[in-house]
């Protein structure tokens, strides 16, 4: 059997958050709840007469993606009319950008499974307007342009990705840089940040490019990344056959999880693209474009290199503390209050993703947890400075979770400080060792695996509350004792 | 160049526009005119002139980033064919032809 490749590229539209649209003043709305049309205007009306005026703030949020995605800002820029007949664009055309694009030629390194990295290029970034909204209902379409003229950010790699392993490590990377530089909330259920993936397999080896699909409605990266897995081994399974694919746009079935076929495309559209007479070109004072550049926050990969050098942290652990800006956020905050870097990334990482997981709480959402970066902090303060133990801990970080409050209380209101009295612990491991009889003799006999049975049976006496080094000191020394 | 009753007409109805016998009048004239006043420029030699898409020599025009108060929505959808729940309301379109 042949062995095949796929060849990705992803194109990826980000409303911007400004306070206003892209070319009028009516407010930028949360589409997805707002009272249709409330905030609509003659100019996002397309009514006659009217003139688009450009948002600086939009352009000034597309600069800053594009120095962070590292491309050139070209000296001359223009907006290009976009002509189709749709209802969701009343003008019957889009504003958007052509021939003269806002930035080119950049790139974004993603991280492999293996460790390594890989650079894939960033095409373009334009600025463009977004499109009002469809509902059909029974023979009519209602359309509501509360959307209509917010201001889009359309950023398109070169076809340089290769799994869908890749197109979500990009997706990912992509979305947190946004997230990080505060223009764009990186939520795609809501429709504010679209990924459109398009994608062709040929045989290993080949440099040919075959017939393409896209696919459409992908409303989380993780279906992004299922879509893309899926479509590759249609696509291979049609080649398998001895059957084309075809030209089409494919939608991604949430339930059924399957893309389908939703629109074939027989020639490329004629857009018929011209430069916008209502608007003055761009040449972008490079003094302005040099202070965007030098006010750009510190970007995932530059935050998880300092977490590394600065904490120790491993690469591992440092990739997912910076992968979505309020997990950074939260850890930094933790830090802030005094928290120990390597303890809060440890108990972030492993006790408080486990109870965000099983409530189904996105990563996205830990501003909104009842247990706080300060509250975690004082935990992990706890466990350093030897007043709780471990186990005690992980149980803290449950009740927190659920009901939020301070550590140090509750370690007093439950009388979970830890014990770490010699005699106390004495006592408990000679009663253990006096009840255990049969487990003491095997253990002296070699089967030293027993030590973590007795150390169970000492904690468990102690209410869980025991110092663990404290035990296994004690147990070690009682159990040799018992040998003669 | 003349522009006649018929031509008023058609115009009208793309635009949605609801005209009276004088108005179909007023503007078949007054069109006309405009027309003759542009078609002046067909006599300049333009051989020598480059094309471009704007006449105006202006630059980096931009406006702050604040919001104002919208239309009232009455106002907005007072000039529909047809509304409904608040929205503009047109014939099924099922093709998702544009969403670029
Ligand atoms: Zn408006």
């Amino acid at each position: 059997m042949v062995a095949y490749e796929p060849v990705i590229g992803l194109e990826v539209h980000a409303e911007l958050l400004t306070e206003s649209k892209m070319f009028c003043t009516c407010a930028v709305v949360d589409s997805t709840s707002a009272e249709p049309n409330t905030v609509v205007c003659p100019v996002c009306l397309a009514m006659p007469g009217v003139l688009p005026v450009i948002n600086r703030k939009a352009v000034e949020f597309g600069l800053m993606v594009g120095l962070a995605l590292n491309c050139e800002i070209p000296a001359f820029n223009q907006f290009a009319r976009k002509s189709y007949f749709y209802p969701d664009l009343p003008k019957g055309y889009q504003i958007s950008q052509y021939e003269y694009p806002l930035a080119i030629n950049g790139w974004l390194e993603i991280d492999l499974p293996d460790g390594s990295t890989k650079r894939i290029g960033i095409r373009r970034a334009h600025l463009e307007e977004d499109t009002g909204k469809l509902t059909h209902v029974d023979g009519h379409s209602l359309v509501d342009l509360n959307r209509a003229g917010v201001p889009l950010l359309e950023i398109v790699s070169e076809a340089d990705i290769r799994s869908a392993e890749e197109a979500e490590a990009y997706a990912r990377k992509l979305r947190a840089i946004l997230q990080y530089l505060g223009v764009n909330s990186g939520d795609m259920s809501k429709g504010v940040l679209r990924m459109e993936p398009n994608i062709s397999v040929r045989p290993v080896g080949s440099d040919d490019l075959r017939t393409r699909t896209e696919i459409k409605n992908l409303n989380s990266i993780r279906s992004l990344a299922r879509a893309s897995a899926y479509e590759i081994e249609r696509q291979i399974a049609l080649y398998e056959a001895g059957e084309s694919v075809q030209q089409a746009t494919m939608g991604w079935d949430e339930a059924r999880q399957v893309t389908v076929t939703q629109r074939v495309k027989e020639s490329s559209e004629d857009y018929r693209y011209f430069p916008e007479p209502d608007l003055p070109v761009l040449e972008l004072d490079r003094a302005w474009i040099e202070a965007v550049r030098a006010g750009l926050p510190e970007l995932p990969d530059a935050k998880r290199d300092r977490l590394m050098a600065e904490h120790g942290l491993s690469r591992y652990d440092a990739s997912v503390l910076v992968a979505q800006r309020a997990v950074a956020d939260y850890y930094e905050q933790a830090l802030a209050a005094g928290g120990d870097p390597k303890q809060v990334a440890n108990y972030l990482i492993g006790d408080v993703f486990r109870q965000m997981n099983l409530e189904g709480r996105e990563r996205d959402d830990i501003g909104a947890i009842l247990l706080t970066p300060q509250a975690l902090a004082e935990l992990v303060t706890l466990v350093r400075q030897g007043a709780i133990n471990h186990g005690v801990a992980k149980q803290l970080i449950e009740t927190l979770y659920a009901e939020g409050g301070s550590p140090a209380r509750l370690v007093e209101q439950r009388g979970l400080a830890q014990v770490s009295d010699e005699s106390v612990i004495g006592e408990a491991v000679a009663t253990v060792l006096d009840e255990h009889p049969d487990e003491v003799a095997r253990y002296l006999a070699g089967e030293e695996k027993l030590i973590k049975f007795l150390m169970g049976m000492v904690m468990r006496a102690l209410k869980g509350k025991g110092d663990a080094q404290v035990v296994q000191r004690q147990l070690a020394a009682q159990l040799e004792a018992r040998r003669k | 160049m003349k522009i006649d009753r018929a031509t008023v007409e058609h115009i009208a109805e793309l635009a949605k526009l609801d005209l009276t016998d004088d108005e179909i009048a007023l503007y078949a004239g007054q069109l006309s005119d405009i027309l003759d006043a542009v078609g002046q420029l067909e006599q300049l030699d333009t051989g020598a002139i480059p094309p471009t898409a704007s006449v105006l020599p202006l630059r980096n025009v931009f406006r702050p980033d604040r919001a104002q108060p919208s239309l009232p929505r009455d106002a907005a959808l007072a000039n529909a064919a047809d509304s409904a729940e608040g929205q503009f309301r047109v014939d099924a379109v099922l093709d998702d032809a544009g969403e670029g």
